[in-house]
């Protein structure tokens, strides 16, 4: 699944992020592989905001559904 | 690349310095700038309010501000201009937020890497404090092998600490494997941070050394992620704490229901504080009350009996554009009123942490005109003054996402001073009058932003923006804010309105102005449906909208020309104070297309809508 399949609340880890560029930016933020985020809130056909260890980002639709997870029950 | 220094290892050479401020966006470096050089610099909640160095002297030295970058490299115009800064330090104050340090250390480590002489500054600690996060200095600052200095910069607590650590600023501590990788390059690069450029495959600083850029990019940051991450597991106690009151805040402004009831809210308040209470009340007070009630007639009972009113001169400084008269009234009664409410107005949303919160919720709407939401900044900044957004487009993704940026600021967006006007002249001709002036800008706007996306070749980037906490403005700020711009507004503004004056009342005395509104007769009264003295407002409007806008008001108007004189006048040429800094930001072609496009989008919209309603 997607970043963007994350449900409000649902936890995901970071499997695969297959665009470089994206990957390193994800990296600056503290992103990488194995990195656990949850999702803070989704807009419709919008951004998912993301939380992760005290912080939010937004990343827009069109990334996240570039980004592989795995839920995390 | 530094005048004095010899290398950045080991400068112990008296003299200038330049001392560079250096941390991720929205960390407080502005703040610890101002403190320290006395030199006032924008201080905001949201990650891109500095977007150009600023350079202010601490004794002998050069103290230089950046915008806030999360590494340095080039991915858009705000970190190549802070990474050509960063390159010629001496030595590197690194502001760091002790509430996310997992993010903020991987540049921490990067200048480490860079092995420039540094000082960390551990800042919001009054905010790690609440969320019960607890650093552990004394293991962070040998882990860095830097001093680090635990501050809370809006308290003013530790900025003194941290400039008096100055002098034991040290290079840090470089990653082994990074070490090596870097002083193997050292050879043919004569600086290490350059060298360390190369290595992590920034072309523009290969180029500059002839050497064709590294491709260990990735295998470089994940090996510092790696440490940043392991520091942070070894420093910092993070306490699993529940969401609280502003975490609450944050989730309703991105809520469809209720972030589009906050939008309503935050619109509804910003139209009753700038165009019912300032730009009705407030003005009809200054403007009306006060500088044509009091100031006029005095001042022209002053000046009648030395020089006649009916005299060039008298004319010209008390005459219907009198630089005594009309100017200072515009000036003092109506603009300054107008540009005040407008920066209270536009200082509490920038401090509260609503913009980015704003940027993403309109992201969606953004990306069908080429944007992301992140444009949604400087476009709301543009508001307050088009130059600043023109400037703020910088901390955009990409050449495109900013030439359609700064299109869209200099056709469609109104400046404070003129919305404040615009406002006036919409209140006194109704609801569905002001609904179609709305309407046909927002058409303009969604047209020339798709137009725009659908010519410019490539590809926009996706929205990728942190979301800083919401805070409550410090009314200390917001003052600080409000005041130093209106300041610097009207500095600007008053030459060009007293330049426009005398040349309107130069033309009216010499009978050029009724030569221009004969010639220009066909444009406004046959295709605008509109007095032939419109014609003065564009001339005006030429050297400033707001300028123009202002000398609509005296006009009798129906209110449906009123409309149609609006939209013309919104959609005019930039003022010519934007125009300079159009050109120098986006260069003479783009510029000059602008310009002329504004005049034929001006009168081509403002004719077919009064074709239609006239
Ligand atoms: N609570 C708290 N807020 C702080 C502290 N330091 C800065 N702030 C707030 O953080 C925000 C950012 O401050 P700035 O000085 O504009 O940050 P900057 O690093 O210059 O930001 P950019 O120019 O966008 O890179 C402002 O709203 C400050 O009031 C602090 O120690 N504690
Ligand atoms: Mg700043």
């Amino acid at each position: 699944m997607s970043l963007n399949d994350l449900r409000r609340g649902q936890c995901g880890t970071i499997i695969n992020v297959p665009d470089e560029n994206l990957r390193i930016q994800l990296l600056r933020f503290g992103i990488i592989n194995g990195t656990q985020v949850s999702c803070h809130c989704k807009l419709p056909f919008g951004p998912v905001v993301l939380k992760y260890g005290g912080q939010e980002i937004a990343i827009g639709r069109d990334i996240a559904r570039q980004v592989t997870i795995k839920a995390v029950l | 690349m530094s005048p004095s220094c010899c290398s950045n290892t080991a400068c112990v050479e008296a003299g200038q310095r330049n001392i560079v401020l250096v941390g991720n966006p929205n960390v407080g470096k502005s703040i610890f700038f101002s403190a320290w050089s006395g030199i006032y610099a924008d201080v905001s909640n949201f990650p891109g309010t500095t977007v150009e160095i600023s350079r202010g002297k601490i004794g002998e030295d050069i103290l230089l501000d950046t915008p806030g970058v999360y590494g340095v490299s080039s991915f858009n115009d705000e970190e190549r201009v802070a990474r050509d800064v960063i390159l010629t330090a001496d030595l590197v104050v690194n502001v760091v937020d002790a509430t996310h340090l997992e993010r903020d250390l991987f540049l921490s480590l990067q200048l480490a890497d860079m092995a420039i002489p540094m000082v960390v500054a551990l800042n919001f600690c009054d905010e790690a404090e609440i969320l019960g996060i607890r650093v552990d200095t004394k293991l962070l600052e040998e882990r860095l092998g830097v001093p680090v200095v635990s501050t809370s910069a809006v308290k003013n607590r530790g900025l003194k600490e941290v400039f008096a650590a100055l002098p034991l600023a040290r290079a840090g501590l470089s990653h082994p494997e990074i070490d090596q990788a870097v002083i193997n390059l050292l050879d043919r690069i004569d600086t290490r941070p350059e060298a360390l450029m190369v290595l992590e495959g920034d072309e523009v600083v290969a180029e500059r050394h002839g050497v064709a850029p590294e491709n260990d990019r990735e295998r470089v940051y994940l090996l510092r992620r790696q440490r940043a991450n392991d520091i942070v597991a070894a420093t910092v106690n993070r306490p699993e704490k529940s969401a609280r009151f502003r975490d609450l805040l944050g989730r309703l402004c991105l809520h469809p229901a209720s972030g589009l009831l906050i939008l309503g809210a935050v619109l509804w308040g910003c139209y009753q504080l700038i165009g019912v209470w300032v730009a009705g009340d407030i003005v009809g007070l200054t403007e009306e009350a006060i500088m044509q009630g009091h100031w006029e007639p005095w001042i022209r009972g002053l000046v009648d009996p030395l020089v006649a009113e009916s005299s060039v001169l008298g004319q010209i400084l008390i005459g219907e554009f009198g630089l005594l008269t009309m100017t200072i009234t515009y000036l003092l009664g109506l603009l300054l009123p107008l540009v005040v409410g407008f920066y209270v107005a536009l200082s509490l949303l920038e401090d509260s942490g609503y913009l980015p919160r704003l940027a993403t919720f309109v992201d969606r709407l953004m990306t069908s005109i080429g944007l992301n939401g992140r444009a949604i900044i400087p476009v709301i900044l543009g508001f307050g003054c088009v130059q600043l957004g023109t400037i703020t487009t910088r901390i955009l993704g990409c050449k495109r996402e900013r030439t359609i940026a700064t299109a869209i600021l200099n056709f469609v967006v109104p400046c404070s001073a003129q919305i404040g006007v615009i406002a006036g002249m919409l209140a006194a001709v109704g609801f569905m009058l002001s609904l179609t002036y709305v309407a046909v800008i927002f058409t303009c706007l969604a047209v020339l932003g798709t137009v725009l996306n659908k010519v410019i070749p490539g590809q926009s980037s996706a929205l990728l923006i942190d979301l800083p906490p919401m805070r409550l403005p410090r009314p200390a700020n917001v003052l600080r804010k409000t005041v130093i711009r209106s300041f610097f507004f009207m500095k600007e503004a008053y030459i060009w309105f007293f330049a426009g004056s005398l040349g309107v009342s130069l033309l009216q005395v010499s009978g050029g102005l009724k030569a221009w509104q004969d010639l220009v007769a066909p444009l406004t009264v046959g295709w605008l449906h509109l007095p032939k003295e419109a014609a003065t407002a564009f001339v005006m409007g030429m050297v400033r909208r707001d300028f123009g806008a202002a000398g609509l008001t005296d006009l009798a108007l129906s209110p449906w020309q009123v409309v149609v004189s609006l939209v013309v006048i919104t959609l005019f040429v930039p003022c010519i104070a934007s125009l300079m800094i159009l050109f120098k930001e986006r260069g003479f072609k783009e510029a000059t297309t602008v310009w002329l496009g504004a005049w034929i989008l001006a009168f081509g919209v403002g004719g077919l809508l009064a074709q239609i309603v006239l």
